[in-house]
């Protein structure tokens, strides 16, 4: 198996479902030629042509729309957002049309598209190049949300993704596009949507991640074992539909929870997970479940690694939760 | 509009230019730039070349985060800056911050805001190249592309109604790739149907990142566009800052008097990357980019001056050491400045803190340090 990072795994999913299936198709700003800002989509306009791989003009509304209208005639486009901060100009085309175009047609059109875009922060990009907007979707009926931490998930999720009948936001988090490696089977496997995974087993806290802050997540675990503190981290991989089993099966044997990721903890999906625990898991709980989060402002510039949620501001929730 | 004098007589693809390829000005154009304006003309333009040199260097020697220089596309901002008047409004997109510079912001200010410490009066939110200052009526812009033009717009509306005097107006820049956007024909829609005293200025650079303008519009020029917004569309050499003072002087008296908006098209050239993040050799051949560099706006001015009796190579050499000396000084003097503050990172995002901002801030301060880039 070739050892392969996030943006290596996410080009392999692209070319392997491309040569597959005709329908296929890449698009957005600066997707062709060069392979996009982040060389995701590098070498397939050379390998499938400016038909299957288009360079668009810059209009993230235009991306979209006219991504729903060749889903609506039978093509699966997967658009590239270049950077998720800059998806609101389509806001209106992904939360208005495309989640909602089976439901309002009675089931009679459904608009399936991938929308793939780097999310997060840590790369020292300011607000504009580092929101994570995960929460806005989930919120939105009718979208699946999915953002892998690894190269193995990457491929296997964004097959799955692209053969859900649902539309589906596909994050990518940029900080670990590069630095998360790891061995990706060549060919065809698909890791199923709405399956979280238990990165490392524990016994006294779970601590659920996603995307670049599971390394976090992960780091802070290492150092709460030092301390005799056993942290069950698990990587949702799915955002919505959530793993609620996975999640329910890990409180009832933890009774501790700290829910961490980079958007702002307000209405973040944080808060909706511990909803969650607290209407499912309520009796084992030996804890209030905290989450570490973004803060409730705009993502700065200069102090982004004081913003982010990272290994030092997990780590005392964790002991905080295993000590209350 | 008294902008006739054309290099081609379709009206489509006219183009508007007042010096020619020997460094001459046209004679059959009144362009109105005395000596000494043009002087300070290629002062500031030199000094902007001389500072994005310099901040890409820093980039690269991981001293700055991240630059987006207007290398080659001079002419727009500092010929903008020197058309304006003191109480218009400036509403940039990334090639014309330097507005700012000519309009009397310190340098020292500007170079602050690179580093996004002590120095930044925009307290550091912001990575490099997104200046702005109200003492100059520059206003914050953000990196999406497109927001800023329908803002412009919007301005230009209030004042009109607001009828100070001096007579206000509003420029909103854009690039080519932003005409794609939504926010563009919003604002070129709201601009015919409201008369507004604002220029909506286009930098066809020809690129937006890797996309070629081809690419991105299928009209024959982008000037053209202006037409189906009832206004008045004009295509001047981008990289000629006398025709372009020409063209925007015209253009701002005309909305500074009632007579309603003007679309511009500079029509220039990004001579290096998109932004650092970039590389050009990509999508682009050094021919293209060799051709342009034969077109260089602060060359071409030189020649004119030369021609004037106004610079020669000691005089140019005396200005550039004297800008890159002012420079690096302001640069030793500020790189090293605090970051700013753990509690600053609440304030501004309400106009006073909120109960969960303070016990955010709270839990910041006495909660562990986060590791170094
Ligand atoms: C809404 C939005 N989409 C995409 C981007 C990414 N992006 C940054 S600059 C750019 C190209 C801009 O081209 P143009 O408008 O011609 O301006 P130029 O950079 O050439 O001056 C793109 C696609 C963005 N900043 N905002
Ligand atoms: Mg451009």
């Amino acid at each position: 198996m070739p050892e392969m990072n996030m943006v290596g795994a996410i080009n392999d999913a692209l070319r392997h479902e491309m040569r597959k299936d005709p329908r296929v198709l890449v698009m957005g700003e600066d997707v062709g030629k060069v392979g996009g800002v982040f060389r995701v989509t590098q070498g397939l306009f050379e390998e499938f042509g400016e038909d299957r791989v288009i360079d668009t003009p810059l209009s993230e509304g235009g991306i979209i729309g006219t991504a729903i209208g060749m889903a609506l005639y039978g093509l699966v486009p997967v658009p590239e957002i270049q950077f998720a901060d800059f998806i609101y100009p389509a806001f209106d085309q992904i939360v208005s049309e495309l989640a909602k175009m089976r439901y309002r047609s009675g089931g009679e059109y459904a608009s399936k598209i991938v929308i793939r875009s780097p999310v997060g922060g840590g790369i020292r990009g300011g607000h504009y190049h580092s929101q994570s907007p995960e929460a806005l979707f989930i919120h939105t009926a009718g979208l699946k949300v999915v953002c892998p931490s690894n190269p193995y998930d990457a491929k296997g999720l964004l097959l799955a993704s692209i053969r859900d009948p649902d539309p589906v936001l596909f994050f990518e988090p940029k900080r670990v596009y590069r630095a998360a490696k790891g061995d990706v089977p060549e060919g065809d496997y698909t890791v199923e949507l709405g399956k979280a995974a238990v990165t490392r087993p524990g016994k006294h806290v779970t601590v659920i991640a996603w995307g670049a802050m599971l390394y976090e997540a992960l780091a802070a675990a290492d150092e709460a074992a030092k301390q005799g503190v056993e942290c069950e981290v698990l990587d949702l991989r799915t955002l919505w539909p959530v793993d609620i089993d996975a999640i329910v099966a890990s409180v009832k044997k933890t009774g501790r929870v700290v829910v961490v990721h980079e958007a702002p903890k307000t209405c973040g999906f944080g808060a909706e997970l511990v909803a969650l625990i607290n209407e499912k898991a309520f009796v084992h709980l030996e804890a209030p479940p905290i989450r570490v989060a973004g803060f409730d402002t705009p993502f700065p510039y200069s102090l982004e690694m004081e913003y982010l949620p990272l290994a030092h501001r997990i780590l005392p929730a964790v002991l905080d939760t295993a000590r209350f | 509009m008294d902008t006739a004098v054309v290099s081609e007589t379709d009206p489509d693809v006219m183009l508007f230019r007042v010096l020619r390829d020997d460094g001459t000005a046209d004679p059959g154009v009144d362009h109105g730039m005395t000596d000494a304006v043009a002087l300070r003309a290629y002062f500031e333009m030199r000094r902007l070349r001389a500072l994005d040199a310099r901040m890409i260097l820093l980039q690269r020697q991981g001293r700055v985060g991240f630059y987006g220089a207007a290398t080659g596309q001079e002419a727009v901002p500092i010929a903008s800056g020197l058309a304006l008047a003191k109480q218009d409004w400036v509403f940039p997109a990334l090639r014309e911050q330097s507005v700012m510079l000519v309009r009397g912001y310190p340098l020292r200010d500007y170079i602050g805001q690179v580093f996004g410490n002590a120095a930044d009066n925009l307290k550091g939110r912001q990575p490099p190249s997104h200046q702005a200052g109200k003492a100059v009526h520059q206003v914050s812009w953000s990196p999406v592309i497109g927001p800023q033009i329908p803002q412009a717009v919007g301005a230009a509306m209030a004042m009109r109604m607001a009828k100070r005097r001096p007579h206000e107006i509003a420029v909103g820049y854009c690039g080519d790739g932003a005409t794609s956007q939504p926010d563009f024909h919003a604002a070129m829609n709201f601009a015919g149907v409201f008369k507004a005293p604002v220029v909506i200025i286009c930098q066809n650079n020809h690129w937006s990142i890797s996309v070629p303008t081809a690419k991105q519009t299928a009209s024959r020029t982008i000037a053209i566009k202006a037409r189906a917004y009832g206004m008045p569309g004009v295509r001047v050499d981008g990289n000629d800052v006398l025709a372009v003072y020409k063209v925007l002087r015209d253009a701002f008296a005309c909305a500074r008097s009632g007579g309603g908006p003007t679309f511009v098209e500079a029509v220039t050239y990004r001579m290096g990357a998109h932004t650092t993040s970039d590389d050009p050799k990509l999508y682009r051949s050094d021919s293209e980019v060799e051709a342009w560099a034969k077109k260089d706006p602060i060359d071409r001015l030189r020649r004119y001056l030369e021609a004037r009796g106004l610079m020669d190579d000691a005089r140019d050499t005396k200005l550039e050491a004297d800008a890159s000396a002012e420079i690096v000084s302001i640069i030793r003097e500020v790189e090293e400045l605090a970051a700013p503050s753990l509690a600053s990172m609440f304030d501004d995002v309400y106009a006073e803190l909120p109960w969960n901002l303070r016990e955010q801030k709270a839990a910041l301060e006495s909660g562990p340090r986060a590791p170094k880039h």
